[in-house]
C-alpha cells in the first residue's frame, strides 16, 4: 500500500497547475492527434482491393467511386470525398491493405 | 444401503459421469496448469457443502455423429452449495468434455441454475472454460448463449453475480461475464476475446499472441472486463471468499455485519496528504486509515487507477468507497475512470451498501483523444450513477475539488447525505492558476512584470478561495472536519443512516448514459 518507487512521478499539467504524479500505460502511450488531410483517401477498414476505377489526371466528383475494397466479405466502395483531380493512386488490385493505407490522393 | 443390481447400476453411472472426459483429457487440463471442473468448485466451496443438478443429463445433437457420443453431464457441472456459511449457487464448464463446448443442453443446464439462483436469492458463480459454441448443434447453441444473457440481465441487481474466467472463453460467450458484477482471471490461464488471434492474422493480416490479445493482465489493465486479477486458481478462489465477505445474497438483504475493529496503527491519518496540493499520495493509505481493520479489497485495482474503488466497512458494516488516486494522474476523471466509478456505484446503490467518496481532483483530462473518445458521455455515466443512487451518500473532500470535478464526485449538488472537508480542502470553480490567469487576465497582461503579477494574483486567488469555507459558508459542505476525527465521523454518519428513506417518483427505469 505504499506508493511504488520504480515508477518515474512525472507532471501532468492541468488548469495551469503541474501536478507530480505517476501515468498510467495507457495514457503513456496514446497517440498524438495529427488532423486528417481531406486530400488523401484513407483505407477504414483492413481488405484486399479488388478494382481500382480511377487513373492518374482523372477528374472526379464528389461520391463517384474510386475503388473497390473487399472486407469482411463485402465488396465496399470507396468514393471520392469532394471533387478534384487523382494526383495518385497508391494501391493495385488484388493488395491486401491496412487500416490506415493511403489508398488515393486528391487535388 | 443394500447392493441390489439396482444400486450397483446406480453408482456405475454416477462413477463414469464424475470421470468427466476421461484420465487422458484430464492429465490434459493439468498439464496446462488448470484444475478439473470438479476440483475447482471442491477448492471454492465449504467442504462437502456442494450438492450436483443434472449429472444425468445427456445432449440431443443426432447430426454429424454425435448421436454416438456420450458427453458426461454435456460438459459443465451445476449445483448450490455455500461459501464461509454463505449460500451460492455455481457451475462450472468442463473443458475435458468436448473442450467444455456450449450445446443446448449445457446450457439449458446453466440456465435452470441460474434461475434457481435468482428465485432463492444466492449469489451465482460461473466458471468459463470454453472452447465455445458447439458447432455440431448449430443454432441451437447460439440459442443457449441468447437464454443466458437473458438470465444475466434479469439477474443483474437482485442476486450478485460472479465470473470467473479459467480457460478460453472467446466469441459470443465473453457476453455473460461481461454482463456479471464481477470477472475474475488468472495468469497464463484466462483468454477473452471475441475474434481470437487466427482471424485477425486472416482478416487484417495483424499478429498478435492470444495472451496479448485477451490474456489476464490485458483484461485487468487495458481493457477493464476483469475485475480481479489473480497469478493461480488458489489465489483467485481466495479472493472470490473474500469478495463474499463484503457483499450481501441479495438486493433484500444487507451484507451481514463483521465485529467492529480499529485500523492499524500503521497507517497514520494526519501524515497521509501533503500539504502542497501538487504531491502524490496513495489514497488507499487514507482508506486504510480509515477503514475496520484496515481492510480494503480493490476492485479493478489495475484498470485506470487514477480512481480507486472497492469494500470496506466501517464500524463493522460493509461500505463501498470511491476515491480519486492523486497518485495516478493527478487523480484526474477521465474516460476509463469514470466508467469504473459508475458501475462500482450503481453495484452498491443495487445491494444497498453505503458510499463513501474521498475527493481530491484537478478536474478532467485534458487531450483530444479524451474528448474524442467519449469523456462528456463517460462522464455523465458517474454523475448519473451518484445521482441515482439512494443508499447512504458520505463525502469526505480531502484536498482539492474543483469544477466539474467536484460536482461529479458525489457533492451535495448529486444528493449527497453528508458532506465534509478537511481544513486542506480546497472547494472551487477551478486551481488558483487557472482561475487566476482569466479573472485577471487584464491586470496581468498589463503589469510591468505580467509573471510576478500572475503570481501576486494567483497568491491572492488562493488565500481567498484555495480553501473549504467559501463552501460552508454557502452551506454546500456540512462541516469542516480534523482527519484525526474523520473515523468518528464516518461511523456516526453510518450509525444515523441505518434508516435512511428516500424515494423518487415511479419509473419503468432510467436511462443511463451507456
Amino acid at each position: 500500500m505504499t506508493m511504488p518507487t520504480t515508477e518515474q512521478i512525472l507532471q501532468l499539467v492541468i488548469g495551469g497547475t503541474a501536478y507530480e504524479t505517476r501515468l498510467t500505460a495507457k495514457f503513456a502511450r496514446r497517440k498524438r492527434y495529427v488532423a486528417p488531410d481531406p486530400h488523401v483517401v484513407t483505407c477504414v477498414i483492413p481488405g484486399v482491393i479488388r478494382s481500382v476505377s480511377v487513373r492518374k489526371g482523372m477528374h472526379v466528383r464528389t461520391g463517384e467511386p474510386l475503388i473497390v475494397l473487399e472486407a469482411m466479405k463485402m465488396q465496399n466502395d470507396i468514393t471520392a470525398p469532394h471533387d478534384g483531380v487523382v494526383r495518385a493512386v497508391r494501391v493495385a488490385p488484388g493488395e491486401s491493405v491496412t487500416k490506415g493505407a493511403v489508398l488515393v490522393e486528391l487535388e | 444401503m443394500p447392493t441390489t443390481n439396482k444400486h450397483i447400476d446406480f453408482f456405475k453411472r454416477k462413477d463414469r459421469l464424475l470421470n468427466g472426459g476421461g484420465h487422458k483429457a484430464v492429465e490434459k487440463q493439468t498439464a496446462l496448469g488448470k484444475l478439473t471442473a470438479r476440483d475447482r468448485i471442491t477448492a471454492l466451496l465449504d467442504a462437502n457443502s456442494f450438492y450436483e443438478f443434472d449429472l444425468f443429463v445427456e445432449h440431443r445433437c443426432r447430426d454429424f455423429d454425435m448421436d454416438k457420443k456420450v458427453l458426461p453431464g454435456d460438459g459443465v457441472i451445476t449445483g448450490t452449495g455455500s461459501i464461509m456459511g454463505y449460500p451460492v449457487a455455481i457451475y462450472a464448464q468442463d473443458f475435458t468434455v468436448a473442450g467444455g463446448s456450449l450445446g443446448l443442453m449445457h446450457a439449458r443446464k446453466i440456465t435452470k441454475i441460474m434461475d434457481h439462483a435468482i428465485k432463492m436469492g444466492m449469489p451465482i458463480i460461473g466458471i468459463n472454460d470454453s472452447g465455445g459454441a458447439r458447432i455440431q448443434e448449430g443454432v441451437d447453441s447460439l440459442a443457449g448463449y441468447g437464454e443466458i444473457f437473458y438470465r444475466n440481465t434479469l439477474a443483474s441487481g437482485i442476486i450478485p453475480q460472479i465470473s470467473v474466467i479459467l480457460g478460453p472463453c472467446a466469441g459470443g460467450a465473453v457476453y455473460s461475464p461481461a454482463l456479471t458484477d464481477f470477472v475474475f482471471v488468472v495468469e497464463g490461464i484466462s483468454k477473452m476475446f471475441i475474434t481470437g488471434p487466427e482471424v485477425i492474422k486472416t482478416v487484417l493480416g495483424e499478429e498478435i499472441s492470444m495472451e496479448d490479445l485477451g490474456g489476464a493482465r490485458v483484461h485487468s489493465e487495458i481493457s477493464g472486463n476483469a475485475h480481479f486479477y489473480a497469478r493461480n486458481e488458489l489465489e483467485c478462489f481466495h479472493k472470490i471468499k473474500q469478495l463474499f465477505t463484503f457483499i450481501p445474497w441479495n438486493n433484500r438483504k444487507k451484507a451481514d455485519p463483521y465485529p467492529a475493529k480499529p485500523p492499524k496503527s500503521k497507517f497514520d491519518i494526519e501524515r497521509v496528504v501533503p500539504m502542497d496540493s501538487r504531491k502524490p499520495y496513495d489514497v488507499r493509505s487514507v482508506i486504510c486509515a480509515l477503514s475496520d481493520n484496515s481492510d480494503f479489497l480493490e476492485v479493478h485495482a489495475q484498470w485506470a487507477s487514477n480512481i480507486v474503488v472497492g469494500f470496506g466497512r466501517i464500524n463493522g458494516e460493509t461500505v463501498g468507497i470511491v476515491a480519486n488516486q492523486p497518485a495516478v494522474l493527478a487523480g484526474v476523471l477521465d474516460v476509463d475512470s469514470s466508467d469504473k466509478a459508475a458501475r462500482f456505484v450503481r453495484f452498491c446503490d443495487a445491494f444497498g451498501i453505503p458510499l463513501i467518496t474521498f475527493v481530491d481532483l484537478p478536474g478532467y483530462l485534458p487531450g483530444v483523444d479524451q474528448e474524442h473518445a467519449g469523456v462528456i458521455r463517460h462522464g455523465a455515466k458517474l454523475l448519473y450513477a451518484f445521482s441515482e443512487a439512494t443508499v447512504p451518500k458520505i463525502t469526505v473532500i480531502l484536498r482539492k475539488a474543483y469544477g466539474g470535478g467536484y460536482i461529479a464526485m458525489c457533492s451535495r449538488h448529486l444528493g449527497a447525505d453528508f458532506v465534509v472537508a478537511w481544513p486542506t480542502a480546497e472547494i472551487a470553480v477551478m486551481g488558483p492558476e487557472g482561475a487566476a490567469n482569466i479573472i485577471f487576465r487584464n491586470d496581468i497582461a498589463s503589469a510591468p512584470d505580467p509573471g510576478e503579477m500572475r503570481k501576486q494574483k494567483v497568491a491572492e486567488y488562493s488565500e481567498k478561495f484555495a480553501n473549504p469555507y467559501v463552501a460552508a459558508a454557502a452551506g454546500h459542505i456540512d462541516a469542516v472536519i480534523s482527519p484525526a476525527t474523520t473515523r468518528d465521523f464516518l461511523i456516526h454518519a453510518i450509525q444515523i443512516s441505518a434508516n435512511k428513506s428516500e424515494t423518487r417518483p415511479f419509473k419503468k427505469h432510467g436511462i443511463p448514459p451507456f
